[in-house]
């Protein structure tokens, strides 16, 4: 433990003095050894989703024989901004990123365009009128999760079913468009219905707190969508201390397939996840090549992604890296 | 009861009337497994991290101080006893590395207060900025999960009354103890309306500033623990984010004035309880997600125009000029 404190202590100091000291010196970029270098800038380390996501690039590009230059963006996006001028001036052959934010890449964008340098959008895309700006947007479809999540509703359910909905940071891309495709789906049904639906932040402690309030304001709640995971986990605590049992009193749907979230699931607590996949290294990797090589690749790739219920999440979970 | 206090009982009697209006089960208990369950203990349990560092926030302000750091340390807290947990450690002494931890944070936000002289606004920043960041590296970015049945009480756990409350309760009539029966309170006051007088007259203003801010971390380290024993997890990127403005807050429409001098306990606990229960009442009566916050922001606002001197004198009643 101490261990540990001492060695992120030291781990500060050494960031502060390098952050002084890199300004100059950046050298390398693509030599002429037919290896293929991909400049990666990262939105941060925010979340597990986010470490799973980092790790699955880098060990795919080192299977792949790609060299990678990562750089962590601290949710920052004038990091990101630099970290891509400092792949330009290297001169890699492709560069991918996760953009922080949806607006205000089309300058950078345009450098490297100006520079023939390929871009990749991995997860998130941006918002720009100019497609030509990226060759391709990798990423999962999160209407595609809640119509998922939706359909799995209305196939195993009967009669009057009251849902409350956990969302996830209001604005955010995922809530919206979970929200959009769980809404679509269950449309069809009248008996389905929407009774309370609030923000929970993506944070377990927001889910716990919403859904406490949800349990006395609301009777008779059948099923909860939570739009990851964590809520999911923290609806759990609160369904258990107002004495009923998570799973079978209160059906809980939930997004992400953490390894919290699959142990849950695994355990009966939760009763179906949709699969958003943050091991997307594999599938990057490839696309980089081909792009690399010059062939064509379609403007939109969708993540291979899946759902589970509880026998599935027994079968997955000794694998389960994240 | 003084007059200070008046607006925040009615806000807080207004917003708990809300709630009966909507939900007319909003102030019923019952009892559940052997404690009490009802919306109110909600308030209570969830408003307890708030009130605890509100507290110590409210003798850093009454010192003409402020700890931005807080959110951090709390962080911290719950990141250092998860990771210890989950690494097969016991929870109590995880949770005394983690106040030990707290404590010395505490000591360093005193130190560039008090003896380096950096303005309190800018020396707890540093921390609030780096300390997440040693928090996220603790846990090495991910969530810790623990499964430990001793830690969940602190957060979790009921004595018939929610065992996060009663800590904050007793921190807080212990502080009022110590601080109005003795003459320390008036210490601290006198320290915050000037501190070089102070000095001069014999008050030792440096301990004084140093202790409010090894307290405040004291109390976030609780906080923290509470908060993370609240999920059984540790968060670094969430836990305890935004809660130093909660804390400023709560100080705020408690009375206690940001220049130092004069600070309200009492106003402080019902700025907490005004606070948690504002965010209960979102979620009971439904509030759409897309305007929470302004909701917020406009009674918040209401609370303290009502206060501003300028308004509750217009409001007064005029005293009738007795001619001699």
């Amino acid at each position: 433990m101490l261990k540990k404190i001492a060695t992120a202590a030291c781990a500060v100091l050494l960031g502060t003095l390098t952050a002084c000291g890199s300004s100059g010196g950046q050298s390398g970029g693509s030599a002429d050894d037919g290896k293929i270098t991909m400049g990666f800038a990262q939105v941060g380390a925010e979340s597990g989703w986010r470490t799973a996501n980092t790790k699955s690039i880098q060990e795919a590009a080192a299977a792949a024989g790609i060299d990678l230059k990562f750089s962590d963006a601290q949710q920052k996006q004038e990091n990101q901004i630099k970290a891509i001028r400092s792949y330009i001036q290297q001169k890699v052959d492709v560069i991918a990123f996760s953009p922080v934010v949806e607006t205000g890449w089309d300058t950078v964008l345009l450098e490297a365009k100006r520079a023939n340098i390929p871009v990749i959008l991995t997860d998130r895309s941006i918002d720009s009128d100019d497609t030509s700006l990226y060759k391709t947007f990798l990423g999962s479809d999160f209407v595609e999760e809640g119509r998922k999540a939706g359909d799995w509703l209305v196939a195993n359910t009967q009669g009057e079913t009251n849902v409350v909905e956990l969302q996830g940071t209001t604005g955010a891309a995922p809530a919206i468009d979970r929200k959009k495709g769980f809404e679509e789906k269950i449309a069809a049904r009248p008996d389905i219905k929407i009774v309370a639906t609030q923000t929970g932040d993506f944070t377990r402690s927001g889910g716990k707190q919403v859904m406490e309030a949800f349990l006395k304001s609301t009777p008779d709640i059948d099923v909860v969508y939570a739009h990851n995971d964590d809520m999911g986990l923290g609806a759990i605590e609160a369904i258990k201390a107002a004495g009923k049992v998570p799973g079978q009193d209160i059906r809980i749907i939930t997004v992400d397939a953490v390894k919290d979230g699959m142990q849950a699931l695994a355990n009966g607590e939760i009763n179906f996840i949709v699969e958003c996949n943050p091991l997307l290294g594999g599938q990057l990797m490839d696309l980089a090549k081909k792009i690399v090589a010059g062939e064509e690749v379609p403007p939109r790739v969708v993540t291979e992604e899946t759902t589970f219920t509880s026998e599935q999440a027994k079968a997955a979970l000794p694998e389960r890296k994240y | 009861m003084s007059r200070r206090l008046l607006w925040p009982v009615l806000a807080l009697v207004a917003l708990l009337l809300v709630n009966v209006f909507v939900t007319p089960s909003f102030l019923s208990l019952r009892m559940q497994d052997g404690h009490l369950f009802g919306s109110l203990v909600d308030i209570l349990r969830n408003g307890a991290p708030t009130l605890l560092i509100a507290l110590g926030m409210t003798l850093v302000i009454a010192t003409r101080g402020i700890d931005l750091s807080v959110g951090a340390v709390a962080a911290i807290a719950g990141a250092v006893t998860c990771t210890h947990i989950a690494a097969g450690g016991d929870p109590f002494s995880g949770m005394a590395i983690a106040l030990a931890l707290c404590a010395l944070m505490g000591l360093w936000n005193g130190f560039l207060v008090s003896v380096v002289g950096v303005q309190p606004i800018i020396a707890t920043l540093v921390l609030m900025t780096a300390g997440r960041g040693i928090a996220m590296l603790i846990t090495e970015g991910q969530i810790i999960t623990v499964d430990n049945p001793a830690y969940r009480q602190i957060g979790a756990g009921f004595l018939v009354l929610p065992i996060a409350i009663l800590i904050s309760v007793a921190a807080l009539v212990g502080v009022a103890l110590v601080t109005r029966r003795t003459a320390l309170g008036l210490l601290i006051e006198s320290v915050g309306v000037n501190p070089e007088a102070s000095r001069l007259a014999g008050v030792r203003s440096r301990t004084i500033i140093w202790t409010v801010y090894v307290f405040v971390a004291l109390c976030s380290g609780v906080a923290g623990l509470m908060i993370s024993s609240n999920v059984s997890a540790a968060d670094a990127n969430n836990a305890g984010l935004w809660i130093e403005m909660d804390a400023i807050l709560a100080v705020v429409i408690g009375g206690t004035s940001l220049a130092g001098g004069r600070y309200s306990l009492t106003g402080t606990l019902l700025g907490a309880l005004i606070i948690q229960t504002l965010t209960t009442t979102v979620y009971t009566i439904g509030v759409p997600p897309e305007v929470t916050l302004v909701f917020k922001a406009v009674v918040v606002l209401a609370v303290c125009l009502l206060q501003a001197p300028a308004l509750s004198r217009a409001l007064a009643p005029r005293r009738k000029v007795v001619l001699p």
